[in-house]
């Protein structure tokens, strides 16, 4: 995994709540068995008229809006476990998604995948996108390091929670299983002390 | 310390803690299929692993099938390719695997719990979120995704941040025609579908205790719809019966001792729940839902809230989701026509599902404008059925059993509703675009269903 490092740049603004993983990514692009080529169908059924035409009114089809942010409504990443979402939204480009409430399962797997989950305060929130509708252009620092983010248009900041060890796996780029696989003798241990009969 | 059903299963599965950080969990059971395995399966061989402990790991193909014709070769080459790689790893890894054809196939929570490979006081996971289902047998059971689904296949642990526990009782006694699945949609409609994230749910009460297994899986594999990592109940009597004699469940002496243990795992009186919520059963009735997402839900003669009634932020995605519906602000959708019916899924494709929908159907007709998809969520509850003679009723009223799947559940397969037009259905997903693009669910009860289905309209059972 890439390490993380501080990102300042546009956003991108969705405020839609309750962003569920079907629309993400719909079930009909799930039919893949490698992990690539999931960005272009990210928000397929938003992003495309059924004949493959982008729709004008969906905000990744208007050049106006871009960068390495995506900040949503409320309750971003519901619904199924599909991983899927988190490659999509890496293989788009995104490293940030912000929202002031993820569901659990979509959490993890973007922190697997090397994508910050920001969880801000609904006030800051509805600040983020009025920034964004008055200037494009506008910008948001997210800093893993020190935990806080920031919104340069208006300078408030906010600091974010985020489990220590999945901080550091972020900022060294380390995976899970490095550390499980170094694990082993314990896992061993364990089996032969498991407190049932299975 | 009195501790919670959750708490004694967690503190027994715990191998180590990250310092500050996650717990190391041991998994008991591990259930795969072939959408959200492959990128783990490449990640082993990209590492040069093994499966770490073969036997506990369980394979099945269910998403991506077909429910039509399924000794022929699959036709869609993409789908086939997917369904193939499971196969090849399966093959190459050592794991048993339940392909198409096998007896035992069928959606991987149906299977799980009818071969007794689901048992109380395990860990279980699979790359669906849906897994909560297992927890109907006090298991901890949630779903994960492919980095995590790797992580077990190479390690039989994962890593996770112990939830919060929960605990919802539904008290008294459910009225006739309601189910667990009113019972779910009931509690999502009030608590939402963000109301217990970042929690684990214990169900409990008399109306619980009074659920047959079929239907505790029911309302566990709803948890998840109302955000929960999963929900889980005290196993009893009613559960043990279930599992005795099932192929993967403990036999002779080794089910004396299971027993044993299985009889302390309930929570201790007095023990604390992080939060705690209270139902009366007997207010339920039978739940539609009116949007696109499990928490839009109502009585069936109900009305969809006016727009004054939702606050602030919610009413663009509210407005959004009617307009996805064609429905309007303070409708009722009592006598509204339907186009589609789907009785299946994990949530409601097993055996009793198929009783309760051809109990209603039996000497009716099934009304000329719908089409109707009756999918059975196993090989096993598909043979049941024949068993029992309910095929043969069931195509007396009009309808045609189908072989097992997801299906229309997630309209991988060529089983996809058309845009426009509206399902009921008894699986677990209103989302745009779940049951096809355009596609329109109203999610229900089988019963609900099987009313729907006669009258072509939404009908009150
Ligand atoms: S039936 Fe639906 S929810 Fe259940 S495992 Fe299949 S796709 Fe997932």
């Amino acid at each position: 995994m890439e390490k993380f490092k501080t990102i300042t740049s546009t956003y991108v603004p969705l405020p839609i709540e309750n962003v569920d993983t079907d629309q993400i990514i719909p079930a009909r692009f799930l039919k893949a068995t490698t992990r690539e080529g999931f960005g272009d169908n990210l928000f397929a059924d938003w992003r495309y008229e059924k004949s493959g035409e982008p729709k004008a009114d969906f905000v990744l089809n208007n050049p106006v809006y871009s960068g390495e942010i995506l900040v949503a409504g409320k309750n971003f990443g519901s619904g199924s476990s599909r991983e899927h979402a988190a490659w999509a939204i890496a293989g788009y480009g995104f490293k940030v998604v912000v929202s002031s409430f993820f569901a659990d399962i979509f959490r993890n797997n973007a922190l697997n995948n090397g994508i910050l989950p920001v969880v801000v305060s609904e006030k800051f929130l509805g600040e983020l996108f009025e920034s964004v509708g008055r200037d494009p252009q506008a910008t948001v620092t997210v800093n893993l390091e020190e935990q806080f983010i920031g919104n340069n248009q208006t300078g408030n900041r906010e600091p974010f929670d985020i489990n220590p060890y999945k901080k550091e796996c972020l900022l060294k780029g380390l995976d899970d299983i490095d550390f499980l696989l170094s694990n082993k003798e314990k896992i061993e241990a364990y089996e032969k002390n498991r407190p049932y009969v299975y | 310390m009195n501790k919670t059903l959750f708490d004694k299963i967690w503190d027994a599965h715990v191998v180590t803690t990250v310092k500050d950080g996650p717990a190391q969990l041991y998994i008991d059971r591990h259930l795969c299929h072939e959408v959200t395995s492959p990128q783990a399966f490449s990640g082993l061989r990209a590492r040069g692993l093994k499966v770490f402990r073969p036997g506990q790991t369980l394979l099945t193909a269910d998403h991506n099938i077909p429910t039509v014709e399924q000794d022929k070769p699959i036709r869609d080459e993409v789908s086939r390719y997917q369904v193939d790689t499971l196969a090849k790893n399966a093959r190459e890894f050592g794991l048993t695997y339940y392909g198409l054809r096998h007896s035992k196939n069928g959606i991987v929570h149906v299977i799980g719990p009818e071969n007794g490979f689901t048992q109380p006081g395990m860990t279980i996971v699979c790359g669906d979120s849906h897994t909560s289902t297992h927890g109907a047998f006090g298991a901890i059971a949630f779903g994960i995704g492919t980095s995590e689904v790797e992580m077990v296949l190479s390690s039989q642990c994962i890593l996770q941040t112990r939830p919060k526990t929960m605990r919802v009782n539904f008290e008294g006694k459910l009225n006739d025609g309601v189910s667990a699945k009113d019972m779910a949609l009931y509690m999502i409609w009030q608590l939402t579908t963000g109301g217990a994230t970042g929690y684990f749910v214990e169900y409990a009460g008399e109306a619980v205790r009074n659920l047959t297994m079929e239907q505790r899986m029911t309302l566990c594999n709803l948890s998840i719809e109302m955000g929960a990592r999963g929900g889980l109940i005290a196993p009893d009597e009613t559960t043990f019966n279930y599992i005795k004699g099932r192929e993967f469940a403990p036999k002779g002496e080794r089910w004396d001792e299971a027993m044993a243990y299985w009889k302390t795992l309930k929570s201790d009186e007095g023990a604390v729940f992080d939060k705690e919520v209270t139902f009366d059963a007997s207010r339920i009735k039978p739940m539609i839902t009116y949007g696109t997402n499990p928490g839009m839900g109502m009585p069936i003669d109900g009305a969809i809230p006016e727009l004054s009634a939702i606050d602030g932020a919610g009413k663009i995605s509210f407005e959004k989701s009617l307009k996805y519906m064609g429905f309007e602000p303070g409708e009722k959708l009592e006598g509204k026509p339907i186009d589609y019916v789907f009785l299946g899924s994990c949530t409601n494709g097993r055996i009793e599902d198929f009783r309760v929908f051809t109990h209603y159907v039996k000497g009716k007709k099934k009304a000329g404008n719908v089409t109707a998809w009756l999918v059975p969520g196993s090989w096993q509850v598909r043979q049941q059925i024949e068993a029992e003679g309910l095929d043969k009723i069931l195509e007396e009223a009009g309808f045609e059993l189908r072989q097992p799947g997801c299906s229309a559940c997630l309209a991988m397969n060529d089983d996809k509703v058309p845009a426009g037009k509206y399902a009921v259905s008894t699986s677990n997903r209103n989302f745009e675009g779940r049951q096809g693009p355009g596609a329109r669910t109203i999610l229900a009860s089988p019963l609900v269903a099987a009313a729907a289905a006669v009258s072509g309209k939404i009908t009150k059972p």
